[in-house]
């Protein structure tokens, strides 16, 4: 490996910060408080993070890399959460979907053994998981908000005609959940002309083989097509039923 | 034989009052209007009757049982309510005339529907017609038909006609007509045409969210 950023070469880096505070300052952006803070949590955050995980992975211990597994997927499903505006039970929704999504997924990293069960390759791909499963779930809250607002009379309609919740609500259950599957989905069509994705110009950055890289590239794509479809699904069966109440009414 | 009986119906949101003191019952294959100013409660009175509002006090019941007690879906199977502005759903005439089957779990009646159809003055051909190409009338009847299909003990329409010229409200009145004298059908229609409450075997008018009851 011929990785190596020392505390010298980041003091000179920190010039790039400067860059952004300049135009915040020039363009009257308002937002240099914001950088400002923005970068001081980047730094404390990642060094907490950073003598934390290399704790765990040197004690590698089976109950301690659940534990923090579980603690990623918790904070997943609070920020999912907080984007749901007043859904009801947003949070044990989200936790089941986020907990669904990434365990499976993670059951069938395993056993296929494209990962192993160690503290470094377990905790930063629960991350990668539940990191995107909550972006979807997020999105999927968003657009059910809007279309339940948007699409008021036509969900009373169906009521009246005698529909049951599922049918009443199913255009925007499966809208939802596309919603939240499509950023995946186009990032997987793009994935290599537009961007190199994270993990693989991670791999590539530390001195890997290119065409090794893009093997755990594929294996990426594919667990977060599986973990953003399921975390969807889940997230959107429970949460229309929350759009009711006891009396099968559109509240 | 009593079918829908109100007694002493209120609603109230926040600190307003909707609806006071609503009584009224209603006969096994009665056709009964309801009239009265904008805003007087009228359709908020119907959608409490669709079971799609809960009245915040008073008493509901259909057929002698208390509306609580009914499964909320069956119920508004039986108690139809055709909102006041429909949409129509999907993309096609069929995609509307389907729903009716969909939600019974039953596979759709291509002959039903086109009956259906020709009984409103609609051809056959319409079945596929995109829904943004009918104009007002026909959305109407379509919209319509989709309570028609399997006819409901109780139909429930709110000013179904407004809007539409006359040979379009005498097609929908003549196919309302029929259901309630061939199949029974009771009707409590919110309307402001004075043919179809002269046609009616009463009328009831709201004023204010209170009722005043006519010959
Ligand atoms: N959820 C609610 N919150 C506050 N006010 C409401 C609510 N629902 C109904 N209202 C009020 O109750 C009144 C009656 O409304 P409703 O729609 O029943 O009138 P309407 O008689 O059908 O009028 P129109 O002839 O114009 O259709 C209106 O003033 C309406 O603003
Ligand atoms: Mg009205």
């Amino acid at each position: 490996m011929n990785l190596a950023v020392s505390n010298t070469t980041l003091i000179f880096a920190v010039l790039l910060v400067f860059v952004a505070l300049a135009i915040g300052y020039r363009e009257k952006l308002g937002m240099n408080k914001d950088i400002i803070i923005g970068v001081i949590r980047a730094i404390v955050q990642l060094i907490v993070v950073g003598y934390l995980l290399k704790y765990v992975f040197h004690v590698n211990n089976v109950w301690l890399t659940l534990v923090l597994m579980l603690i990623i997927i918790f904070n997943a499903a609070y920020n999912a959460s907080k984007r749901a505006a007043g859904i009801r039970h947003a949070l044990p929704i989200s936790l089941l979907a986020i907990l669904s999504s990434t365990g499976l997924t993670l059951v069938v990293l395993v056993f296929s053994g494209s990962i192993k069960f160690i503290p470094a390759q377990m905790i930063p791909i629960s991350g990668m998981i539940a990191s995107n499963s909550m972006v979807a779930i997020g999105l999927c809250y968003r657009n059910m908000n809007t279309s339940f607002r948007d699409r008021r009379q036509q969900v009373l309609e169906r009521l009246a005609l005698g529909a049951d919740l599922r049918l009443a609500s199913i255009d925007i259950v499966r809208e939802s959940i596309r919603t939240g599957m499509s950023p995946t989905i186009d990032s997987a069509k793009t994935v290599g002309i537009v961007s190199l994705p994270g993990m693989m110009s991670g791999l590539i950055f530390a001195g890997v083989d290119p065409v090794h890289a893009i093997k755990y590239q594929i294996l990426v794509t594919f667990m977060l097509l599986s973990a953003t479809s399921i975390g969807s699904v889940i997230a959107c069966y429970l949460a229309y039923r929350q759009f009711f109440n006891e009396q099968k009414q559109l509240l | 034989m009593t079918l829908l009986e109100l007694k002493d119906i209120g609603y109230q949101v926040a600190d307003v009052t909707v609806l006071q003191q609503i009584n009224l019952q209603v006969a096994e294959q009665d056709y009964i209007t309801i009239t009265g100013p904008s805003g007087s409660g009228k359709s908020t009175l119907l959608r409490i009757i669709a079971g799609l509002l809960t009245r915040t006090s008073g008493q509901l019941l259909l057929a002698g049982k208390e509306w609580a007690d009914y499964d909320p879906i069956l119920y508004r199977r039986q108690v139809s309510y055709a909102v006041q502005q429909p949409q129509l759903f999907g993309q096609t005439v069929a995609d509307n005339l389907r729903f009716p089957f969909q939600i019974r779990q039953q596979n759709f009646d291509s002959k039903q529907a086109t009956a259906a159809l020709a009984r409103v003055n609609l051809p056959v051909a319409y079945l596929d017609k995109p829904i943004n190409d009918l104009s007002g009338g026909e959305r109407q009847r379509v919209a319509i038909l989709r309570h028609l299909l399997f006819p409901p003990q109780l139909l429930l329409l709110d000013e179904i006609s407004t809007g539409l010229d006359n040979e379009n409200k005498q097609i929908l009145h003549q196919e309302i007509m029929r259901m309630n004298r061939e199949k029974g059908v009771t009707i409590l229609a919110v309307t402001h045409d004075n043919e179809e409450i002269n046609g009616a075997n009463r009328l009831v008018k709201i004023v204010a969210g209170r009722m005043e009851v006519g010959q």
